[in-house]
């Protein structure tokens, strides 16, 4: 996080060296005061849900924060730091001042490994929970202001606004974080007199001491608190705001960052070694968040159990593909909608808004939301809140969730099925169609088309690292269709004998730009040098009024481990152990954007169009009226 | 000869990979060609050619992609002929002063007694290489002042005796200059990687795709020289040598970023310029590059970045190419995409007349056409692309252009 920050120089040597763990975190990491440091955080009540400002429907934060469990509260709205110094036992004593100082600001030698690990480990985990205590009472809500200068003396709430304290030099901080220690160290001594045990969290279910040596700390500290504890650290802004993070989130703002990493319930460190030019992104470690969410299940009571096994799916890649997505997404919460009861003193409306909203917040931390999902949920939201106020809970639930069969059946199903229909009819006898990877209507344009008898042959293009493409030539050959396979470097080579080029797409932006998954694009602009026709096949539920120039502005970034691993190729292992290396940077793009004049014509179920169209469908039609 | 077999069969098989490895060691074979040749007393020259040419035909038909084997080829032709021809217009001297006539070759008949001897060696030389400012420059002061210095020593008193010593020194010319070829070979990365400084600035942001070799000493030399930058390196499926150059830039210090093909069009627009290597270039200023590279250089199109070539001018090729990317192209195993097995069970050869229903393509190159490239840096410089075919002509003679000639009309 502390990389994020918009005032530091964007590649300094110093994110870099926050990248890697310090060897003694590791050693740090035997945690023993691990259930009474939660206990600490415990003992200071949050700041009550109600808290929100009213105007905001969408999601608070996450539900685990509203949470029944009294003492969570207090992690959320209450300084990050304390919960940092609760959850995560080991820290190495280097760092363990930075947890006060939001640990971006502090010395830039081991900043980042601090943020991520949201440990506020001066101390040893004892002394934090110690200290911690006196914390917590003197100023519980104020905390989030800095607790840095405060430290040093005991009234945390106090400190002074973060503007002063990025200017500090790193003498400065130097001097401040010992005094911090020095501080802590006392106030733990007489916390320690104190019961701080007295309020217990939530146990935590497993520490993994193996994950922080890397430097991704937090994967450790974030199993104890479902709330958020490794984010905890970073920014401690008021917790009022806690609209649901908007899709297109900009994660180089620190602040915001911040504030999500307060709510979030699935535990990301950052990548190790994360790419410049996406700095605006969440660049996360894979295949540490889904163990550690699997742990948390027993917590995040708020969650319905559909919403979980959908986000868990997500999280795995088991569901993937925009309909696939967006149709798994509709019937967890067609199941949330079913199982929901109202509030005494609540409205419906209101209520269950917030509630899908963040259950949405929950879906997003575990993978980014698609355009599809996004208008998906825009449309549940507004049939939510348009629901007439004198409408029975029953009324209420049976109407929206008919009103999500219909937006399944009409907008994706029916859909798809009148896109086959335009897009057959561009299909001649001894055609070659050239497809990438594995769109989901591209199939059964294919697959239809073969029924009804027509003579082609396809051109299966793939790429790494998913390989989706194999997928889709599975089914086909087992449909009998003639198909050559081929990586997406060949298709220059192949492209001579291609008549048509079918592409799916994620979202069809107002520019008409097509983002799609990454590599859509190459196929496109070979296929534009070569002259051969490109149709976009895309139901009109997924264009999107905003617009896109190019594919780093707007984008989702996969495992980079993913690039360095080639599946299937075990003779290929050039990059072992460089991965850590500060100088590499492995970067897994997950979709790109297809410039318009590339696309011969868009199939979708209002017909075959150009892609200069797209806005005067959204404007003409309306994009809401596209969803009722 | 053993060694011709033996590396005929390491061609064939592809055991010798890269235009590099390749070059050098068909020159190298050459050398062993040549001086293993019996010179006869006349026509010594046409022996050699003879001898050259039947062993580059069965090389280039060994790996006929490979058209590094193929310049070198060439390149020796070239020079025993340059060789041939300063070595007569020294004997021819000789010759003309004893009144003994005939017998060399057929530059006398052409040049006839009327000439003298270095106007005969000036048209012999403008014949073997098309004209040229270069050339022309060359040719203007010989008439004048020809090489008296070596042709005053034999030009005395020649006997027939002599003939196996003009035999002698014309071979091993020959193989001086070989030599001077293999070490020209082994020195274009230095020459290349000079230009690197004129090329990169500081903060430069360069792509590139796949593995060469050239493409990482430029690098190398540019970074010595303190320039910081940063390197994009696409992987290059099937083979992901970008994997291995990006493990040795890292090595270096350079900044290196590993991105998939297919994430090539989403960073070409942040990217300043695209280096790659080659793996020949053709006369039209068209490149046989690894697979790829048509996407790489349309994507650079796309968004104005200069596309570079650095190649070693042991990859110009006199071939004007024609359907490239199937005619100069090698397709591998599908292992490389599918591992063995996988589809299998979708494989049946039952029905459907026995044909699979599933092809996999796995092509080793990708043509370049000339438009595409914006420059091409070899060891002699920077180059258009359309004045690639004036450089390629200072390497060969046009005679060698089509080296098969002779066996397909015996045929």
């Amino acid at each position: 996080m502390d990389l994020r920050r918009p005032n530091r120089p964007v590649i300094g040597p110093k994110v870099r060296q926050v990248g890697f763990v310090t060897p003694d975190s590791a050693a740090a990491t035997s945690s023993s005061s691990i259930p009474a440091v939660s206990a600490a955080a415990a003992t200071s009540a949050g700041s009550p849900p109600s808290s929100l400002s009213p105007v905001m429907i969408p999601p608070p934060r996450h539900p685990s924060t509203e949470m029944s469990n009294p003492h969570f509260h207090p992690v959320g709205s209450y300084n990050p730091s304390e919960q940092i110094l609760g959850s995560p036992p080991a820290l190495s004593p280097s760092r363990s001042s930075r947890f006060d100082a939001d640990g971006s600001d502090f010395g830039g030698d081991d900043d980042e490994s601090v943020a991520l690990s949201g440990v506020g480990g001066g101390m040893t985990p004892k002394s934090s929970l110690l200290m911690r205590q006196p914390v917590t009472k003197t100023a519980p809500l104020v905390s989030e202001t800095h607790k840095r200068d405060s430290n040093v003396s005991k009234g945390k709430g106090d400190g002074p606004s973060a503007a002063p304290k990025e200017k500090l030099t790193k003498a400065e901080r130097r001097a401040t974080q010992e005094a911090q220690r020095a501080a802590k160290a006392a106030a733990k001594e007489a916390a320690a007199a104190g019961g701080a045990p007295s309020v217990s969290k939530q146990p935590k279910p497993a520490t993994k001491p193996a994950t922080q040596q890397k430097k991704d700390v937090p994967s450790g500290s974030g199993p104890l608190q479902p709330l958020a504890p490794s984010g905890s650290i970073e920014k401690k802004q008021g917790k009022k705001e806690v609209a649901a993070p908007h899709p297109r989130m900009q994660f180089d703002d620190m602040t915001k960052v911040g504030k999500l990493k307060k709510r979030a319930v699935v535990n990301q460190s950052e990548a190790r070694n994360r790419v410049e030019l996406f700095r605006h992104l969440p660049q996360y470690e894979h295949g540490t968040q889904l163990p550690d969410l699997e742990l948390k299940f027993f917590q995040l009571d708020l969650i319905h159990p559909s919403v979980y096994q959908v986000g868990l799916q997500f999280l795995s890649d088991k569901i993937s593909g925009g309909n696939a997505r967006c149709i798994a997404m509709l019937l967890a919460f067609k199941e949330v909608i079913q199982d929901y009861t109202t509030p005494p003193e609540k409205t419906l409306t209101r209520d269950l808004g917030a509630k899908v909203g963040s259950c949405v917040s929950f879906l997003i931390e575990c993978r980014p939301l698609s355009v599809s999902m996004g208008n998906a949920i825009r449309f549940l939201k507004n049939r939510i809140s348009s629901l007439p106020h004198n409408l029975s809970d029953k009324e209420a639930k049976s109407r929206l969730q008919s009103d999500i069969d219909r937006f399944i059946n009409e907008k994706i199903i029916i859909a798809s099925k009148a896109i086959v229909e335009h897009g057959v009819s561009k299909i001649r006898d001894g055609d070659v169609l050239l497809t990438y990877g594995s769109p989901s209507v591209v199939e059964s344009i294919f697959a239809y088309a073969h029924g009804i008898k027509k003579n082609f042959r396809v051109v299966v293009v793939d790429s790494r690292p998913k390989h989706e493409g194999q997928g889709l030539l599975r089914r086909l050959v087992e449909r009998g269709i003639h198909c050559t396979y081929t990586h997406l470097n060949a298709v220059s080579y192949v492209m001579h004998e291609v008549t048509r080029v079918f592409l799916g797409a994620s979202s069809v932006l107002s520019n008409g730009t097509v983002y799609s998954r990454v590599g859509t694009a190459c196929v496109a602009m070979v296929a534009h040098a070569f002259r051969v026709p490109v149709l976009v096949c895309c139901e009109a539920y997924k264009f999107h009024e905003r617009v896109q120039l190019d594919s780093i502005c707007s984008n989702e970034l996969g495992d980079p481990d993913a690039i360095s691993k080639v599946s299937g190729r075990k003779n290929l292992n050039y990059l072992d152990g460089w991965a850590q290396n500060e100088n590499i940077q492995l970067l897994n793009l997950k979709y790109d954007a297809t410039p318009s004049d590339y696309v011969s014509v868009l199939v979708t179920e209002q017909g075959m169009l150009p892609p200069t169209s797209v806005p005067v469908i959204i404007r003409e039609y309306g994009i809401e009226r596209l969803w009722t | 000869m053993p060694d011709v077999s033996d590396f005929i069969l390491k061609l064939q098989r592809r055991r010798i990979e890269g235009s590099h490895a390749t070059a050098r060691q068909t020159a190298e074979l050459l050398r062993s060609v040549i001086s293993q040749t019996r010179m006869p007393y006349t026509n010594q020259a046409a022996a050699l050619l003879d001898a050259v040419r039947a062993v580059g035909e069965q090389l280039i038909a060994a790996n006929p992609v490979e058209l590094a084997v193929g310049n070198i080829v060439r390149r020796v032709l070239h020079i025993i002929r340059e060789e041939d021809l300063s070595s007569s217009a020294v004997s021819f001297e000789g010759l003309m002063i004893s009144e003994k006539s005939d017998d060399e070759d057929d530059a006398d008949h052409k040049g006839g007694p009327v000439l003298s001897a270095a106007a005969v060696a000036a048209a012999a030389r403008s014949t073997l290489r098309p004209r040229s400012l270069q050339t022309l420059l060359e040719d203007g002061p010989l008439p004048a002042a020809p090489s008296k210095s070596s042709s005053a020593g034999d030009s005395e008193g020649k006997s027939k005796s002599d003939k196996s010593a003009v035999g002698k020194r014309l071979k091993h010319s020959v193989i001086e200059a070989i030599n001077l070829l293999i070490e020209e070979i082994d020195d274009c990365y230095e020459d290349i990687s000079e230009q690197a400084v004129e090329h990169i600035h500081q903060n430069e942001v360069i792509l590139t795709l796949g593995r060469s070799k050239t493409v990482k000493e430029f690098l190398y030399a540019a970074k010595q020289k303190n320039r910081s930058f940063r390197v994009f390196v696409a992987e290059g499926a099937p083979r992901y040598q970008g994997h291995v150059l990006a493990k040795e830039l890292i090595q270096k210090g350079l900044e290196t970023t590993v991105i998939t093909d297919s994430a090539i069009f989403a960073m070409i627009s942040r990217v300043n310029m695209v280096i790659v290597g080659a793996h020949a270039i053709m006369a039209n200023g068209g490149v046989i590059a690894p697979v790829g590279m048509n996407m790489l250089a349309l994507a650079a199109q796309r968004h104005a970045v200069p596309f570079v070539v650095v190649a070693g001018s042991h990859k110009l090729c006199p071939l004007y190419p024609h359907n490239p990317e199937v005619l100069l192209n090698e397709l591998k195993s599908p292992s490389d995409l599918i591992d063995f097995g996988e589809f299998s069970d979708c494989m049946d050869f039952g029905a459907h007349g026995g044909a699979p229903l599933m092809h996999v393509v796995n092509p080793t190159f990708d043509y370049v056409p000339p438009n595409l490239v914006s420059l091409f840096i070899t060891d002699t410089g920077g180059h258009n692309a359309a004045h690639m075919y004036k450089l390629i002509a200072d390497y060969y003679s046009a005679d060698d252009l089509v080296i098969k000639r002779k066996s397909t009309s015996s045929n």
